[in-house]
């Protein structure tokens, strides 16, 4: 039986272990902003993810995004097997920027949106979906 | 029969649902209207009566989801089923069997043959025997267009039922359940209450007692049929009601009956009564 | 597999030089390579990998889709209509296939 002192001790010890430096090692949501930004900063401003707070079921997820003046906008799912979801490029007969469309998620993680903006400057943004499982048996 | 906790389920569920207003996920959501195209209305709230004693209100399980489910069968063209509508309307017009007729040969268009079928299915066929939609489908591709009959959750077959269902959207949800029909909806009213499987649950253990908590992080519903043909966007597909119902018995751990069983079409006309009033809803969307 | 069917939602009214809303919808089972069969072997992948619309000829946008796209895509965009013309989508199916679908559109 765990008593007062081991609790402590372990809630101590976790912490001491966290502050550890840990070098960063490249993941795949990392690959995949860097092959669409080639490591370029992102503003936080100028993009914005419409997204569900609970997606009732992770395989169908309506999100959309709007970035106004951007050329491209790509989507990337931080949690899923494979991070990237879409590429979006605009053409000379594209209206306001925006894509709505549905997406899978393999469970509660953050959509990314990241912005090309026509002066070659990127714009990002991330909101939190939660997926529920389902219920009895999904 | 299984109703000694009535009173206090009915408390514990009155309270619980009581807890869920205001949360993120305030559903049932009594003031959500569904309206289509934003022209037509439809009922998801009926008064219950004495074939359902212990709902205080029919409730369509439309009003359980999430507001971002809810909105995608609120505009056609939103709406993933309006798919299979369109395929089982192609289905309609396309000619097969030996007698080379289509359903439009005999039955013209739809919209005025197919109105209010949909309402008042499960019922009882020249012959005294209860029949679901996909039996009168079959039986006019076997007996009058000299066609195979199709498998009952086969992709041909939901498609012509989604077609055949949208035709009494917005119509209430009316069954026969008196005469001849009476002993198939005692049959079903009686499965509706037998535990079944190793989780001992009745349709009435989560539709009845339940309705409005969670099962793990699905949100329970009244178990109501007007919806069916639907949408899951589990499957990312049409459901029939049978496949359903075998779902959920599977999901009890038990032996469960196959599509188009007797037992399956009893259950089926008993629910739906459990839910006149409310409207059809052509093809709904569901997680 | 059954057929595909593309599905176009245009406004009905619109004036030159507008930015209107443009909903697209095709039947498409966008089998991701992730899912298993009931032996345990991979189904193999096979998606709409490519999207694009184009108004009297000029790209309005050209989208790369992956498999996390969910079955049945559904594409919602905007497309500057400068005068009357014609609109073509095309969804490019990993084994080939391209479908094709056109709309006519008027400003008034």
């Amino acid at each position: 039986m765990l008593t007062r002192r081991d609790t402590l001790a372990i809630g101590l010890g976790a912490s001491a272990v966290a502050m550890l430096p840990v070098t960063a090692m490249a993941t795949p949501v990392d690959d995949a902003i860097a092959a669409f930004t080639g490591g370029a900063e992102m503003a936080d401003t100028g993009i914005a993810i419409t997204a569900p707070e609970i997606a009732e079921n992770g395989n169908t997820v309506p999100i959309s995004i709007d970035a106004a003046g951007a050329t491209e906008i790509m989507i990337i799912a931080t949690g899923n097997p494979t991070p990237s979801v879409g590429r979006f490029m605009f053409g000379e007969a594209a209206g306001t920027a925006m894509i709505a469309t549905r997406i899978r998620l393999g469970g509660t993680q953050d959509v990314m949106a990241i912005a090309k903006m026509a002066d070659g400057s990127f714009a990002s943004t991330r909101v939190e979906v939660k997926v529920t499982i389902g219920g009895c048996g999904g | 029969m299984q109703h000694l906790k009535t009173a206090k389920s009915m408390a514990l569920a009155a309270a619980c649902m009581a807890m869920f207003t205001g949360a993120a996920l305030a559903d049932p959501d009594p003031t959500a209207e569904l309206v289509i195209e934003g022209e037509l209305h439809l009922v998801t709230r009926a008064p219950s009566d004495d074939l359902t004693p212990y709902l205080p209100e029919r409730y369509s399980g439309w009003l359980f989801r999430t507001e971002t489910t809810r909105n995608l069968q609120m505009d056609d063209f939103e709406n993933p089923a309006m798919i299979a509508v369109e395929a089982g309307a192609d289905a309609w017009e396309t000619a097969e069997g030996t007698n080379n007729q289509s359903c439009m040969d005999c039955h013209g268009d739809a919209e005025d043959s197919m109105a209010g079928v949909r309402a008042g299915m499960p019922h009882l066929n020249d012959a005294g025997v209860l029949w679901s939609m996909e039996d009168y489908v079959n039986n006019c591709r076997t007996e009058r267009m000299d066609a195979e009959a199709w498998g009952w959750n086969s992709g041909d077959m939901r498609n012509m039922t989604s077609y055949i269902s949208m035709q009494s959207r917005g119509m209430p949800v009316d069954v026969e359940i008196t005469g001849d029909a009476a002993p198939y909806w005692e049959q079903g009213r009686d499965m509706y209450y037998t535990r079944y499987g190793q989780l001992e649950l009745s349709c009435a253990s989560c539709h009845e007692e339940s309705y409005g908590l969670m099962i793990r992080a699905d949100h329970l519903s009244q178990g109501q049929i007007n919806g069916f043909p639907t949408y899951r966007l589990k499957n990312a597909g049409m459901v029939s009601i049978h496949n359903r119902f075998r779902g959920c018995i599977r999901d009890t751990r038990a032996e469960t009956f196959a599509m188009g069983s007797d037992e399956f079409r009893a259950l089926e006309l008993y629910v739906a009564s459990r839910g006149m009033g409310l409207s059809v809803e052509g093809v709904a969307v569901r997680p | 597999m059954t057929e595909v069917r593309p599905r176009i939602r245009l406004p009905r009214r619109a004036s030159a030089g507008d930015s209107i809303v443009v909903k697209t919808l095709i039947n498409h089972n966008m089998e991701s390579g992730q899912r298993r069969n009931s032996a345990g072997e991979p189904i193999p992948r096979q998606i709409i990998n490519r999207f694009t619309c184009e108004f009297n000829g000029v790209m309005v946008i050209d989208a790369a889709l992956e498999p996390a796209i969910s079955a049945n895509p559904y594409v919602e965009f905007e497309a500057l209509v400068d005068g009357n013309g014609e609109f073509v989508f095309n969804w490019y199916d990993d084994n080939g296939d391209v479908y094709t679908a056109t709309e006519a559109f008027e400003v008034s």
